[in-house]
């Protein structure tokens, strides 16, 4: 099947993705376990990387900075704007794809080759809207905090950095935070974030839906989902910042 | 009562099912028998509507299938209970979720009546007090009867199972067996069951249709069966040896 045929295919799954829910309880129910299972369970690995990326940040850009005319609250000021521009927003997303996504499309594949979703087509649910929409919105929703959370622990790591290296002062840290900061960017992160929620629920969901055979299958389609939902991020990121960005 | 009329079904041109037409009587267990690849699963797929066939129509209770709107179809979903070959059990819902997942998308009762309606047919099932159990946790048969007890917790008019014995040991399949005919008779629903396993058509085959190629090749009940001269049928039913003979001693 080439590219095109794949592309239309996901829209399809979308219009069908897209609709009113059978039953809304049914589907709170089920977006409540999205939320866990796609959203809280990925805070502590998003707070653990975002904490010594900080870190990293802050000592690289600090060891990099020799130039004493350079000042120092510059290690602040770029700490800031890469975590909140590109580290957390794409990186992460990158990173949830690989964790979320093989998830996604693991169990969705899963429930495809044992008939689970053929049991609910027969009882007349409509499967891709009660598989793929609760997940859909509890990563749209879910994920911008996900990312302040990482934006926070990420500055907070590289200040913690910086005073254990005694690499950069507190004072100056700090005033690099503060100095230029242009509140759209933080905006354009989190429209960024929802884009990439959107990417990583649907088409590791379209990969899992769609899986023919049976566990090596399924394992190839999760392998599949993330490399494609990491393209897809990656693409998409250029054209977002481009949009948003750009002059 | 499930009238399959011309039924005619092919894939990328390869035909799976040529001018199939059949009734399956409400109230007895039809069972639809024939080799791997002789079109039983594709039969059984178009009349769940999850196949689209070519040619030909299937009318449940004389209500064509090719007539109905959307509307009618979803209705006719909700008239559907199946019970899969593996279960298709929802891995992630507790036995008591996955017996109430049909009531709790399709009716509007209260919990307490929901909860009655499930310890009914779990009680049906003979599997008392395992509500709070995941599908993990239950062996195949228990597993087979929690799927069961699924497919008739909405009170279904048509029950589909395919191969439900597949899987289990003779005496489990038997309970299994036993529990589908009764419940068709207790319930009068229309029955039909997918299956290789000659101890079922033996034992509950009120209506056996034997498929060969994509082609009905015979159709009658577990008695006609013994007797047929029809080497078609003769060559599946009695394969081995020992078959042979008893086939020999009851004739």
């Amino acid at each position: 099947m080439n590219y095109i045929e794949h592309l239309g295919k996901y829209f399809s799954m979308l219009k069908q993705v897209l609709r009113k829910p059978d039953k809304w309880s049914v589907f709170k129910d089920s977006l409540f376990r999205e939320i866990q299972d796609m959203g809280i369970s990925s805070i502590g690995i998003v707070a653990f990387i975002s904490f010594f990326v900080g870190g990293v940040v802050v000592i690289q850009t600090a060891l990099n900075l020799e130039n004493p005319l350079i000042p120092k609250y510059l290690i602040g000021f770029a700490s800031r704007e890469s975590l909140i521009l590109e580290f957390s927003p794409t990186l992460l997303s990158i990173i949830l794809a690989g964790k979320v996504g093989s998830f996604i499309s693991s169990s969705i594949g899963t429930m495809r080759v044992t008939e689970q979703i053929d049991a609910l087509e027969v009882m007349g649910v409509n499967s891709l809207n009660y598989l793929v929409l609760p997940k859909i919105i509890a990563a749209v929703f879910f994920y911008p905090f996900l990312i302040i959370i990482s934006i926070f622990l990420g500055i907070f790591g590289g200040w913690i950095a910086g005073n254990i290296t005694d690499l950069v002062l507190s004072s100056d840290y700090i005033n690099g935070l503060r100095y230029d900061f242009d509140p759209f960017h933080v905006t354009y992160s989190l429209i960024k974030t929802s884009v990439f929620a959107f990417v990583i629920a649907t088409i590791p969901s379209y990969h899992g839906y769609y899986v023919k055979g049976g566990a090596v299958e399924v394992g190839r389609s999760s392998t599949k989902a993330v490399v494609w939902t990491s393209i897809v991020i990656i693409v998409l990121n250029y054209f977002l910042t481009q949009m948003l960005l750009g002059k | 009562m499930i009238a399959v009329k011309n039924l005619c079904k092919s894939f990328n041109g390869t035909p799976v099912l040529k001018d199939i037409s059949t009734i399956f009587e409400t109230g007895k267990t039809n069972l639809i028998i024939g080799q791997s690849g002789s079109g039983k699963t594709v039969l059984l797929k178009c009349m769940l509507g999850l196949f689209t066939p070519d040619s030909g129509d299937i009318c449940y209770d004389n209500r064509s299938y090719n007539e109905m709107v959307l509307k009618e179809k979803r209705h006719l979903r909700k008239e559907i209970g199946m019970l899969f070959q593996g279960g298709a059990l929802f891995d992630s819902l507790s036995v008591e979720n996955n017996i109430m997942f049909p009531l709790n998308m399709f009716t509007k009762k209260s919990f307490s009546d929901k909860l009655e309606r499930v310890n009914t047919v779990l009680k049906r099932v003979n599997l008392e007090n395992t509500n709070r159990k995941f599908p993990a946790e239950l062996s195949g048969g228990m597993q087979k009867r929690v799927a069961l007890a699924r497919a008739i917790v909405m009170n279904p008019k048509y029950l589909f199972c395919d191969e439900p014995n597949s899987g289990l040991d003779p005496k489990t399949a038997i309970v299994i067996d036993n529990l589908i005919h009764e419940i068709t008779q207790e319930f009068n629903i229309t029955t039909v069951i997918n299956s290789h396993d000659m101890n079922s058509v033996m034992e509950i085959g009120e209506k056996i249709v034997f498929l060969k190629d994509g082609v009905k090749a015979w159709e009658g009940d577990n008695k006609e069966i013994l007797k047929t001269d029809n080497e078609v049928v003769t060559d599946f039913v009695y394969s081995s040896e020992l078959l042979k003979k008893v086939r020999k001693a009851y004739l």
